[in-house]
């Protein structure tokens, strides 16, 4: 791979340990998928997760004096200001947060701690090159914005942060953005929960295990932000896909041949109601009495909110009512009267912070209801079990009790 | 274990370094979150190494898996407990997987898959990723 002189003097040292750690995994993955040469990045996104080898490699950087010379906006950990009244968590799990805060500080990224930048905050143009790690980030910046990114860890998307530098190999090219696999979604699909179906059912229908390019067909021209978002969270949690196509819908697939970029698309594989049903029963809960809802992988929207709110009709929750969502919808949802609304039924509205936190403790091992698939398979390793439902009958079952 | 002479064979480096141990070798792709940090065993239900140890060995299997945040926790865990496995021979690389070997000092070479059959389980390896190749004794 050739480097620049400015890229050589960041891999020699001359700025610095932390700027040098960075360029040497940069160039490390280059260097595996013969990259020839770096180029610059716009914007970039960390997955940041509060966890050791997170808190770990940024610790890192920070003692070696990077900075990073693209703010990356950042995913959420857990919400200190929140939490810290919340009782159950310990003085280790705050300091361990306090701890993720100040590394990132130092580094200069955005303190957003939010899981959907691509919605505010950290919006791209068409073609623009980034680095974005998380699972519904990549496949939303690459497939409906036609920005560019490979399906980045979350240490090599600090690493290109740091220095504002990737290397030039996968979705950056061209020829590798092409359709694989052509997928016709037979029913038509209202709620956005049913995208998180679809997008979970996918990989398991094509049984492909490695990474790959799906072309939707099928999908409403007048599909919502909130159901993509759902779908390539989804897509990456039952399998490996940093890009779609959607024909007549995405940028990069005007028509049939567009996204295949004249390749013959073959037979497609048909979702049917039937694989999204069985989708729902892999993975739910049996119906029943619930102990709390906890919605927000990923963080729902100002909208989504809206229609909580809505939903809720002037009723009561009968059990705890948790939605996590981004610290802008939340200041909107605050100022429009829609937290007031969710408040008032006994719900709580959550900035900042991930279904896979520690701060989620008081919840361990019982049963809830979500409307994510995402969010209750990470979540099963720490005893939560949740029926999965539409966030309308989320509401409806936290109001009752029983999902 | 084996009588066959030594055999080399040419591979891409990723993670630099070099290493040896007995090969445990896998059909199944790598998530080092469902790896037992104390002892080193997968415990993935279903893995074909399921209950198998990868601790100080070099671990062959087709590549990784697992969400950009998690594999990078698995791996360092096994190197906090002493666990993790000497170095890594896949058959094709993705960024995660590099980028967490990188960091973690674990070599991480990537063979033809024509190549890879070669490779038995139990076979001793030595893996140099800088001079890129992989030895079985």
């Amino acid at each position: 791979m050739k480097l620049t002189e400015h890229d050589a003097k960041m891999l020699d040292g001359t700025y610095g340990e932390g700027v040098a750690l960075a360029m040497q995994v940069l160039v490390a993955v280059g260097k595996a998928f013969d990259a020839e040469q770096m180029c610059d990045i716009t914007r970039a996104h960390v997955a940041l997760s509060n966890q050791d080898a997170d808190i770990w490699f940024a610790e890192r950087l920070v003692a070696g004096g990077a900075v990073c010379r693209v703010p990356p906006t950042v995913n959420p950990g857990f919400c200190l200001e929140f939490f810290r009244h919340v009782p159950g968590l310990s003085p280790e799990d705050l300091a361990t947060m306090e701890r993720t805060e100040a590394a990132y500080k130092a580094l200069g990224a955005q303190l957003s701690y939010n899981c959907t930048p691509y919605l505010q905050g950290n919006v791209p143009r068409f073609g623009e090159v980034t680095a974005y790690s998380e699972s519904s980030a990549t496949p939303y910046m690459n497939s409906v914005y036609g920005a560019r990114t490979n399906r980045e860890s979350a240490q090599s998307a600090l690493c290109a942060a740091v220095t504002g530098r990737v290397p030039v190999y996968g979705l950056l090219l061209e020829e590798n953005r092409k359709g694989q696999v052509l997928v016709h979604v037979e029913p038509t699909l209202t709620d956005e929960f049913d995208y998180h179906l679809l997008g979970y059912a996918v990989p398991r229908k094509t049984a492909i295990q490695t990474a790959f390019i799906p072309v939707f067909t099928g999908i409403p021209a007048q599909v919502s932000p909130e159901a993509l978002m759902n779908l390539g969270a989804e897509l990456n949690t039952g399998g490996n896909v940093p890009m779609y196509h959607i024909v007549g819908v995405t940028p990069e697939a005007p028509t049939l041949e567009a996204a295949f970029q004249g390749d013959p698309p073959g037979d497609p594989v048909v979702i049917t109601d039937k694989d999204l049903a069985e989708q729902r029963e892999m993975l739910t809960a049996e119906s029943g009495q619930i102990e709390f809802a906890l919605l927000g992988c990923p963080h729902l929207s100002l909208d989504q909110l809206k229609a909580i709110a809505e939903r809720i009709g002037g009723r009561h929750f009968k059990v705890e009512f948790w939605v996590q969502t981004s610290f802008y919808a939340k200041q909107l949802a605050e100022r429009m009267g829609i937290a007031a609304e969710i408040e008032r039924a006994g719900g709580h509205l959550v900035p900042d912070t991930c279904i896979d936190q520690v701060a989620w403790k008081h919840l361990f091992g019982k049963k809830g209801v979500t409307d994510s698939l995402k969010g209750a398979y990470y979540s099963k390793r720490r005893g939560m079990d949740f029926v999965l439902r539409s966030v309308g009958d989320c509401v409806e079952a936290a109001i009752k009790g029983e999902a | 274990m084996s009588s066959r002479e030594m055999t080399v064979i040419a591979c891409r480096g990723a993670a630099p370094g070099k290493a040896s141990g007995p090969a445990v070798v896998s059909s199944d792709a790598i998530c080092f979150y469902l790896v037992d940090p104390p002892s080193g065993t997968v415990i993935e239900p279903g893995h074909d190494i399921e209950g198998r140890s990868i601790a100080g060995a070099v671990l062959v299997c087709p590549g990784g898996k697992g969400s950009s945040v998690v594999q990078a926790d698995g791996l360092y865990q096994l190197a906090k407990a002493g666990t993790s496995p000497a170095a890594i021979v896949v058959q094709e690389f993705d960024t995660v997987l590099v980028a967490t070997a990188v960091i973690m000092g674990v070599p991480l070479v990537r063979c033809d898959p024509s190549e890879f059959g070669r490779i038995r389980d139990g076979d001793t390896l030595e893996v140099d990723a800088d001079q890129e190749s992989v030895t079985i004794r």
